[in-house]
């Protein structure tokens, strides 16, 4: 379990990086915190003959919060965004799900945009970024561009990106005021991948629900949202019809069985998760600041 | 007999355990590899090489890392700390070390490096654990040997050392 | 002065080297070394109709690249069937490298020698071999009907059939007032150490000989093996086992094909030639175990009482037999626990499958042997509506009755007859750990909050340190330190430290004079090896035996010196003195100066021992015809049998009445392995057990497709319990001494993990009212398991009990 030899490249500005993406198209791949790439590498399942190391690029880091959104740089790890006060006031979404992305020696290497770019439904961040309506700042060599997460996901480990660009940075859409959000999965072992997963935010006014959205970990092709305000506005936090959450939930997911659980355990736990999270959100007292 | 150009060598500053080292090897080194085999640090151990069973953690810049997910080229400029930096003289244990001593918190000791390092950099972050955090703080390493029972006991007795030092 | 440190709980010798990173394992050996690569089958069950090297040549590093084709003699012959049995009549071994045919996935075709292993297995990509598939037989379904087969020459797949009987089955079985049948499933695991397989060797090309390192669980056993297979003198080779990062049964097997491999090409190439086994070469081409498919019949009286056993098994093998039956005939044999069964009969068949072969995997075919039999007394209790700790009590061998025969033969071929045990008393220390007692309470109370629990238990029995035999070799230098070496091979069983806590006590010296070698056959060229729980047994009583022989000669020598009998000497802390007159002493180091009589003066203490240093007998020999020079010793330690630990777990598992997650609450252990030499490594070592059980039970299972793919070679879908998926273990002993041998002792190694999924099971179960036949169990099968039984009419089958 060696990786094969490739051509290792260290720019230092993004215009560098993009150009050598280009010159090497289909033949390059990104290395930023490598967590989920090297073992592929390692396995020889990705053989690419060069590889674009960005983590010497400059002003990659950055994690701002503006009133709009929380603006991540490509190099920002999990662990980064994880600790960053300014960042979980803002979006308390964001705190809450990266803690579930695999282990904290993982989160130290591994980044936010990078888990993003890789797009794999099995992913948290993914489902973040749909649920916030994230916007992708993607660089190629034609120059920037901005896509919309719903416009950026396309398929299980696709996504819009051209093999001569890079994403620069994520902006994660913060939420309106008296939004609550919870993200809950279930995986087999602690920080493995989830069976099932749900990133939720609820809009409360007063003793009711206004609205809730969902999207969802590793029971959709790609993290799309669902409206779940057809089954829940209207109603008072301490009477919701969690019955036609689950039943939305369990129409809206399409499951893939796997070895460690078929398509109906998955589409029951991901209504559950849902119910659960939707159940425990409306009723705690302390709301997160959105 | 002509090496392909992507594996060609290139020169490598790495600094581990606070002192600056170079060698000569190909881009796609590993950094655990560089560690054991172009350092000749072999604390660090490989036990799974995707990143899963967490033996060869160790800290960048302060912060546990796989080693096996990083390329030795990448890992240039960054704080390298192994095991040895934690605590090289066996008659001068680090107050981790010594607790796992004191705790049976190893047997076979392959995976033990990962724990040392994982431990020692949750310790500097959370010095007074509960019991679920000490075993959440060691939920990302394997151990097939102990059943963690000990090991758990052994952050919180490490803990306490560290707490006796500082006094 | 000395104190005793048998019954300590002595911090381990080796920690401080291990903790520092100064450990010596496999892979930090031999830097500089060549390494091999392996490129192995993709297909379960092939022929091979080409091999094309390619231009693996051509790359720079590369040094060697092998086939069947290129190796030689008895290298080129099919691997030794290491433990032949009679039942075992369709013996089959595959080759180091694979001639013609491929049985499994992960079978080694093509041995790449290179400059690292990065080069090795570009090399690797660069070979093409030709296959043409053949249907592969997968899963023990298949295998058993035989309509398809792994061997041409073996029919039905059956590698050995064997049956026991005791008593006569049929009749009590058609006299009982009760009868049941279970099926019965336990599926595939493996060892999984986290440091895999790997070998290390040095040919000097100067005297012809080879020094092998290799990460085993035998030394002498591979140095044999690998001696016959490279046709050299015994003398010529030696193994030398370093620092090994666990075992758990895998590394037990030898030669593996790599060990007899890689010291040919080092031979070959005059170079040091490493192989270390990465993490997917050992899901695929190292040993697991497990699987079973299981149909028990059991004849009962109305109290409970077994009247009649019958058991039939299907035990899936792997591709290949090195290792015989070991594995099912350990099923077949402790399958019956603490228990008298009444009449017994078992059966099994051993089959063939195209898969990764089986080896014993701690626990070694007991905890199926366990499950089979702890399932039938639940099975036994829910038909009764006994409490199922009460059909246990009905069913104990009592301590009065030890020793106790079965009847059978064990798997050393020797009667599986139980020297000590008190099965009643264990399981009221087990009850009142786990509060039996009080779980209607707790789980009333439970069930107001809308939570599901339950609680089950398991018992058994386990046949430990079986023979042939160990060794031990003592030596007290002229310094005072005591070298003391054996055989058998150290994998994290802290030997170093319990081996010198016996010698310590038996010779009377300090702990920290006393250090431990294992596993090096230059030491030691006898032994057998480290499995079934025998380390501290055989080695131990081994060491014990060597020590007390030394001491003999010690107090001879001193009685000697301070001309009083050795009766009245005594040895404390590295002293002999005189019993009632203190003062007239010698240092044992002194004692070691007088063993041997010198000619030449090396240093200050080595003038006492020359030949004109003072007072000595003209008329007798510096060395007696009786005696040998040196105070040293060694001895054996053979027993006629095996001696049987026992123990007995309780759980209390909460089930999630929707998703059926699973969560262990508690998990209590009563153990009983006679007395402990350390106490806390005993207790490490049933924590260890407990957690791959736990493993076992709930998340651990070895997944192929229908054409024998392993579809979860990696740490990430094979599922090994983190810290945050093993429950705290609550541990109570009771220490009933083996009468067998000279320190009391029973094994402990394997103890923890056999009953775990018996007992998980039983849990479950009890939570959810209806049976589970099947392990290891995850929540999405828990859960379809409650929808088969939802759609089931029976009202019997519905709610907890």
């Amino acid at each position: 379990m060696k990786p094969a030899p490739f051509v290792h490249h260290a720019p230092r500005t993004v215009e560098e990086a993009v150009a050598v993406l280009a010159q090497v198209g289909t033949d390059g791949k990104v290395l930023a915190g490598g967590q989920s790439l090297v073992p592929l590498l390692s396995m020889r399942l990705a053989t690419p003959g060069h590889l674009v190391d960005i983590g010497g690029v400059t002003g990659l880091d950055g994690l701002d919060v503006t009133d709009e959104h929380v603006r991540v740089g490509a190099l920002v790890r999990h662990a980064g965004l994880e600790r960053h006060d300014g960042a979980a006031a803002a979006l308390p979404l964001l705190r809450q799900a990266v803690r579930h992305v695999a282990h904290p020696a993982i989160r130290t290497r591994g980044t936010t945009v990078g888990s993003i770019a890789h797009a794999d439904p099995a992913g948290e961040m993914p489902a973040v970024a749909a649920l916030t309506g994230a916007v992708v700042e993607v660089v190629g060599q034609g120059g920037a561009r901005e896509v919309a997460a719903a416009d950026f996901f396309v398929g299980p480990l696709e996504t819009t990106l051209a093999p001569d660009e890079m994403v620069v940075a994520v902006r994660f859409g913060r939420l309106p005021a008296g939004t609550r959000t919870r993200f809950t999965e279930s995986a087999r072992r602690s920080g493995d991948y989830a069976l099932a997963g749900v990133a939720l935010a609820v809009q409360v006014d007063g003793a009711t629900v206004a609205g809730a959205r969902a999207s969802f970990v590793s029971v959709t092709p790609v993290p799309d949202v669902l409206d779940l305000t057809p089954a829940v506005g209207g109603h008072p936090v301490d009477d919701l019809p969690l019955d036609a959450v689950a039943d939305a939930v369990a129409a809206h997911v399409d499951p893939d069985s796997d070895i460690h659980a078929g398509a109906d355990y998955r589409r029951m736990l991901a209504a559950e998760l849902t119910r659960r999270a939707l159940a425990t959100v409306t009723t705690e007292v302390t709301v997160g600041a959105a | 007999m002509s090496a392909p150009a992507a594996d060609a060598p290139l020169p490598m500053t790495l600094q581990v355990n606070g002192v600056v080292r170079t060698l000569s090897a190909p881009a796609r080194r590993l950094l655990s590899d560089a560690l054991r085999h172009d350092l000749g640090l072999t604390g660090t151990h490989v036990g799974c090489e995707h990143g899963v069973c967490g033996a060869c953690t160790v800290l960048v810049d302060g912060e546990p890392a796989r080693s096996c997910l990083m390329f030795a080229v990448s890992a240039q400029g960054h704080a390298i700390t192994t095991v040895e930096g934690v605590g090289d003289d066996p008659a001068a244990l680090s107050p981790v070390q010594q607790a796992l001593a004191e705790c049976h918190g190893l047997q076979c000791g392959f995976c033990t490096p990962g724990f040392v390092t994982t431990i020692t950099a949750y310790l500097d972050e959370h010095p007074d654990p509960t019991e679920d955090e000490a075993r959440e703080a060691i939920s990302g390493n394997l151990c097939r040997c102990t059943g963690y029972q000990n090991i758990v006991k052994a952050v919180l007795r490490a803990a306490e050392l560290r707490r006796e030092e500082r006094a | 002065m000395t104190t005793r440190t048998v019954g300590e709980g002595v911090q381990r010798r080796e920690d401080p080297r291990l903790l520092t990173g100064h450990g010596r394992y496999l892979d930090d050996l031999g830097r500089g070394a060549l390494q091999a690569a392996f490129v192995r089958s993709p297909h379960a069950h092939a022929r091979i109709t080409d091999i094309d090297i390619g231009d693996a040549w051509e790359l720079d590093g590369v040094e060697a690249v092998y086939t069947w084709e290129d190796l030689p003699g008895r290298v080129a012959e099919p691997l030794p069937v290491l433990i032949p049995h009679p039942a075992l009549t369709h013996a089959r071994t595959g080759y180091c490298l694979a001639k013609d045919e491929v049985n499994h996935v992960g079978e080694a075709v093509v041995m790449v020698v290179a400059r690292d292993r990065y080069v090795a297995e570009d090399a690797c990509g660069r070979i093409t071999v030709r296959y043409e598939t053949l249907p592969a037989v997968v899963g023990l379904d298949l295998a058993r009907r035989g309509e398809r087969l792994v061997h041409d020459d073996v029919p039905g797949n059956v590698a050995a059939n064997l049956r026991q009987e005791v008593g006569d089955v049929d009749a009590a079985m058609a006299a009982a007032p009760n009868t049941l049948t279970l099926d019965l499933a336990i599926e595939r695991s493996a060892s999984m150490p986290l440091e895999g397989k790997g070998v290390h060797a040095r040919w000097d090309t100067d005297d012809g000989s080879l020094r092998l390192y290799s990460s085993t669980q035998t030394s002498t056993g591979l140095r044999a093996a690998v001696a016959a297979k490279l046709d050299l003198p015994l003398a010529k080779v030696e193994v030398v086992t370093p620092d090994v990062g666990g075992g758990f049964g895998v590394k037990i097997v030898h030669p593996w094909p790599e060990e007899v491999l890689v010291p040919w090409a080092a031979r070959m190439l005059g170079r040091d030639v490493k192989w270390v086994e990465d993490r997917r070469e050992h899901f695929v081409s190292s040993a697991h175990e497990r699987g079973q498919l299981q149909e028990v019949t059991v004849g009962f009286d109305d109290d409970g009482r077994l009247l009649a056993l019958d058991v039939r098994f299907w035990h899936d093998n792997g591709a290949y037999t090195p290792y015989g039956i070991i594995v099912p005939i350990i099923t077949a044999t402790q399958l019956l626990g603490p228990y008298k069964p009444g009449a017994y009969r078992v059966e099994f068949w051993s089959v063939y499958t195209n898969t990764v072969l089986v080896t014993p995997y701690r626990g070694a075919g007991r905890p199926q042997g366990c499950f089979a039999m702890e399932r039938t007394m639940d099975a036994v209790a829910a038909h009764l509506g006994l409490d199922r700790t009460e059909v246990r009590r009905r069913n104990f061998i009592q301590p009065d009755e030890m020793p106790y025969d079965q009847g059978l033969m064990f798997q050393d071929g020797r009667p599986l007859r139980y020297d000590s045990g008190d099965f009643p008393s264990s399981l009221q220390k087990l009850v009142d750990l786990v509060g039996w007692d009080d779980f209607a309470e707790y789980r009333a109370a439970a069930s107001t909050e809308g939570r599901t629990v339950g609680l089950g238990i398991g018992c058994y029995v386990e046949g430990t340190g079986v023979g042939p035999y160990e060794g031990g070799h003592v030596q007290v230098e002229t310094s005072g330190r005591v070298n003391v070496a054996t055989g058998l091979t150290t994998q994290g069983q802290g030997h170093e430290t319990v081996l010198a806590q016996v010698v310590a006590d038996e010779l009377g010296v300090p702990f920290e004079d006393v250090h431990v070698t294992t596993g090096d056959t230059r030491r030691m060229p006898y032994a057998v090896g480290t499995f079934a729980s025998r380390g501290a047994v055989m080695s131990g009583n081994a060491v014990a035996l060597a020590a007390r022989g030394v001491r003999a000669k010690a107090l001879r020598i001193a009685a000697d010196a301070l001309e009083v009998s050795p009766d009245d000497l005594d040895i404390e802390g590295g002293v002999i003195s005189v019993r009632g007159a203190p003062g007239t002493s010698i240092d044992l180091r002194t004692v070691a100066v007088l063993s041997n009589p010198l000619r030449y003066a090396f240093d200050v203490s080595a003038q006492a021992a020359t030949q004109f240093a003072g007072t000595f007998d003209p008329d007798r020999p510096p060395v007696a015809d009786d005696d040998e020079p040196g105070l040293e010793g060694q001895d054996f330690y053979s027993p006629t049998q095996a001696t049987f630990a026992n123990g007995m777990h309780a759980a209390i598992v909460e089930t999630d009445p929707v998703t059926a997650e699973i969560r262990i609450l508690r998990y209590c252990v009563v153990h009983d392995c006679g007395v402990m030499v350390n106490p806390m490594i005993v207790e490490g070592q049933v924590h260890g057990g407990v957690a791959q059980g736990v493993g076992g039970a709930l998340y651990e299972r070895m997944v192929y497709d229908e054409s024998g793919q392993l579809l979860n070679a990696s740490f990430m879908d094979f599922l090994m319990p983190y810290a945050s998926e093993v429950p705290h273990v609550e541990t109570d002993h009771l220490e009933t001494p083996s009468p067998l041998n000279p320190l009391g002792l029973k094994g402990a190694g394997e103890a923890g993990c056999i009953p775990v999924s018996a007992v998980i099971a039983s849990a479950i179960e009890d939570a959810e009212g209806f049976p589970v036949r099947s392990m290891p169990i995850s929540p999405a099968e828990l859960w379809e398991l409650r929808r088969q039984h939802a759609s089931r009419t029976d009202p019997a089958q519905e709610g907890a009990s």
